[in-house]
């Protein structure tokens, strides 16, 4: 059977900060262009990401800070549609990765 | 152990696939795989003229069987040309699998001679796409883009390799599998349950079949839950003929070209069953006018379509042959007697077509009479147009299928090879072509393969010597400046055609043209006929882009209608 990417939804802390969605990719050079390719062709707003290689640089795991509260479930049935998506958490309430990133800028 | 290069081991990958046919043209960056392909005993290759034209025909073999179809282009101009086929192929997902050429792996990102990035540019446009960095990636890489390009709601998947690939040695101990179609997820029973229930509810039921019916291959389905449960059956163009057109709930085309009738009676149902369709925006006009009485259920293989436009109720998330398939037992069994009666009222009323339009010598009783002589088991392929909105409304399609048109993208050219391939899969088969002048002008260059394969087709040329659905939009929506929609020069199509060293004729203004139907029906092998048709003849009724369904100009007894 044709399977997309569960989505696993992790409510972590409260607050204001935008939603993170955390992909598990496969790593190679064209998963990035896809990422992001469907963003700006869908027109949903992609304000920050974060990529580091895991498990032997096999497969990489990246956060998606979207700014889409309209169209969320649409971005996450679009992203799940990517045959290079292994499997997404949602952050509703944000995640720390990029509170941490903030003290770099 | 198997030892080979690249390109031998894609043939041979691909004739294990199944294919027969491969539409392409050679260049540099792919002349490995032309010299393994040269080698095949079991692939035919079929040289296009351009690279769109491969593209499409690819397209048709793969429209008409459902299996799909397998395109060759080279690096640079051979693979920017084949896209517009793909994004087609894309738009209304259709599967096909296209092999590009590339610059050897140490030049790409250097600017090489013909390289551009065949990827990048194929990501928005595919359903899947690869660049392959080593040639045992193959090996996996072939059979998952057939099995991506038929699986769920197929699509193109493009293959973007590099000389250096195709060229290199690879050796393996055993073949893979060949990929084919999964199993397709099934909706869910506690949903199913619902929109039964809906259904058996609801007064003013519509039930509209969609692209995904034919793919799916649900027409007995469809045809089931729409008989026991009297549901009257709108189609989108897409999903045309998998009703039969004669069948008694059928309300033909919904949208932007449709009978006054079946908009109208969408306007009034209390419930809208769209079934493998997507609520594009040419069937369903502005969108939250659409059905604005009606709850929706949604059937789609695609979550992503459902909800995308309009909120549906209930979403069948799953193949739709299994969802239509367990709706028909749960489903009651009802007349709809006064819901019916008010639709046939409404079809007596504003009918399609006035029976003086369907006179031989109007764009309505041409598509008629060669529907006639063509019987039912033709293929028809169309182009970009009125023709083909003419064609849409009044063929008798009778079976998925049986119609072959670019729906998503509207891609004038797409007809010629369309039907060619239509042609190459089906040889005992005649393929009926409705072109315009302007759609023809496309991809005329395909008239020397169809000679060249001594395809089977019949194009039939409506000559309004014209861009005749942009003149329509001028005349319609710009104050009647016609400008860059009329040509200037009278082509004699049949001389081209004649060329190109194929069979034509061109119907005189004042010929008996069911006779020369006749004539040229009884072609063996290509023929092309030119019909003049006036400049004037507009494709109504018509939903002006943008508006509500509730607002046609046009068409059959339009002043009797006080919208
Ligand atoms: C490749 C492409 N370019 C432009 C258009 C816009 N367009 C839509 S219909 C049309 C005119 C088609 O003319 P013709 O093929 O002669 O058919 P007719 O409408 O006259 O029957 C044009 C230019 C298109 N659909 N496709």
């Amino acid at each position: 059977m044709q399977k997309n990417a569960d989505v696993e939804r992790r409510q972590v802390r409260a607050g204001s900060a935008m939603m993170v969605l955390e992909l598990t990719v496969n790593n190679h050079p064209g998963v990035m262009s896809h990422i992001c390719g469907l963003f700006s062709r869908r027109a949903y707003n992609l304000e920050g990401i974060v990529c580091v290689p895991i498990a032997n640089g096999e497969i990489s795991r990246m956060w998606l800070q979207i700014n889409e509260e309209q169209k969320l479930d649409q971005v996450i049935k679009q992203v799940q549609k990517l045959p290079d998506v292994l499997g997404i958490v949602r952050h509703d309430a944000g995640h720390e990765i990029f509170t941490g990133l903030s003290t770099f800028v | 152990m198997f030892t080979m290069n690249g390109a031998q081991l894609i043939v041979g990958l691909l004739e294990r696939q199944g294919i027969t046919t491969i539409a392409g043209i050679p260049g540099g960056a792919n002349l490995p795989l032309y010299d393994a392909l040269y080698q095949s005993t079991r692939i035919r290759h079929v040289l296009c003229r351009h690279e769109q034209g491969a593209g499409f025909l690819a397209q048709g073999i793969a429209r008409s069987t459902g299996a799909a179809g397998v395109c060759f282009a080279t690096s640079g101009p051979g693979a920017t040309n084949i896209l517009t086929a793909v994004a087609d192929a894309y738009l209304d997902s259709i599967p096909i699998v296209c092999i590009t050429g590339q610059v050897p792996s140490a030049l790409i990102g250097t600017d090489a001679f013909q390289e551009v990035d065949t990827y990048g540019m194929s990501i928005p446009i595919t359903k899947h796409n690869y660049l392959v960095r080593s040639a045992d990636e193959l090996l996996r890489i072939i059979p998952k883009a057939f099995e991506l390009a038929l699986s769920g709601r197929p699509g193109p998947v493009l293959i973007d390799v590099p000389k250096d690939i195709q060229t290199a040695t690879v050796s393996f101990a055993e073949w893979p599998e060949p990929g084919c179609r999964q199993e397709p997820p099934v909706a869910d029973q506690a949903m199913l349950l619902e929109a039964a229930a809906m259904i058996n509810r609801a007064r003013r039921p519509i039930l509209c079949l969609g692209g995904g019916i034919i793919h799916a291959g649900a027409a007995e389905e469809a045809r089931a839950v729409v008989e026991k449960g009297s549901l009257p059956t709108a189609m989108t163009l897409m999903g045309l003929g998998s009703l039969p057109a004669g069948h008694s709930l059928s309300l033909g085309m919904l949208g932007m070209h449709a009978a006054r009738s079946t908009n109208m009676a969408l306007q009034d149902c209390d419930l809208f069953i769209a079934a493998g369709a997507r609520f594009d925006d040419r069937a369903t006009g502005k969108i939250v006018e659409f059905c604005p009485a009606a709850h929706i259920i949604h059937m789609d293989i695609d979550p992503s379509e459902v909800s995308k436009l309009k909120n549906a109720h209930v979403g069948l998330v799953g193949d739709v042959k299994e969802s239509l398939g367990r709706l028909l037992p749960l489903i009651g069994r009802d007349e709809r007697k006064i819901w019916r009666n008010r639709i046939e009222l409404l079809q007596e009323l504003y009918p399609m077509a006035s029976p003086a339009a369907i006179i031989p010598d109007t764009p309505y009783g041409l598509i008629l009479k060669v529907a006639e002589l063509a019987g039912e088991e033709c293929f028809v392929a169309t182009d970009v147009g009125k023709h083909q909105m003419w064609t849409a409304q009044v063929y008798p399609f009778n079976r998925p299928r049986q119609l072959l048109t670019s729906g998503g993208l509207g891609t004038m050219g797409f007809g010629l090879p369309a039907a060619i391939g239509a042609s190459l899969a089906h040889p005992e088969r005649p393929v009926i072509l409705f072109t315009g002048d302007g759609s023809l002008q496309m991809n005329i260059q395909e008239l020397a393969t169809a000679v060249e394969q001594q395809a089977n087709i019949k194009i039939i040329v409506m000559n309004n010597n014209s861009l005749g659905l942009v003149r329509q939009q001028q005349n319609l929506f710009y104050e009647r400046q016609f400008f860059a929609s009329d040509f200037r020069i009278d082509i004699d199509f049949a001389a081209i055609a004649k060329g190109f060293g194929m069979t034509a004729f061109n119907a005189a203004v004042d010929c008996r043209l069911e006779s020369l139907l006749e004539r040229v029906m009884a072609v063996k092998g290509p023929c092309l006929v030119n019909v003049p048709i006036a400049k004037e003849e507009e494709v109504y009724p018509m939903v002006p882009p943008g508006a509500s369904n509730s607002f046609m100009l046009g068409g059959c007894n339009a002043e009797k209608c006080g919208c």
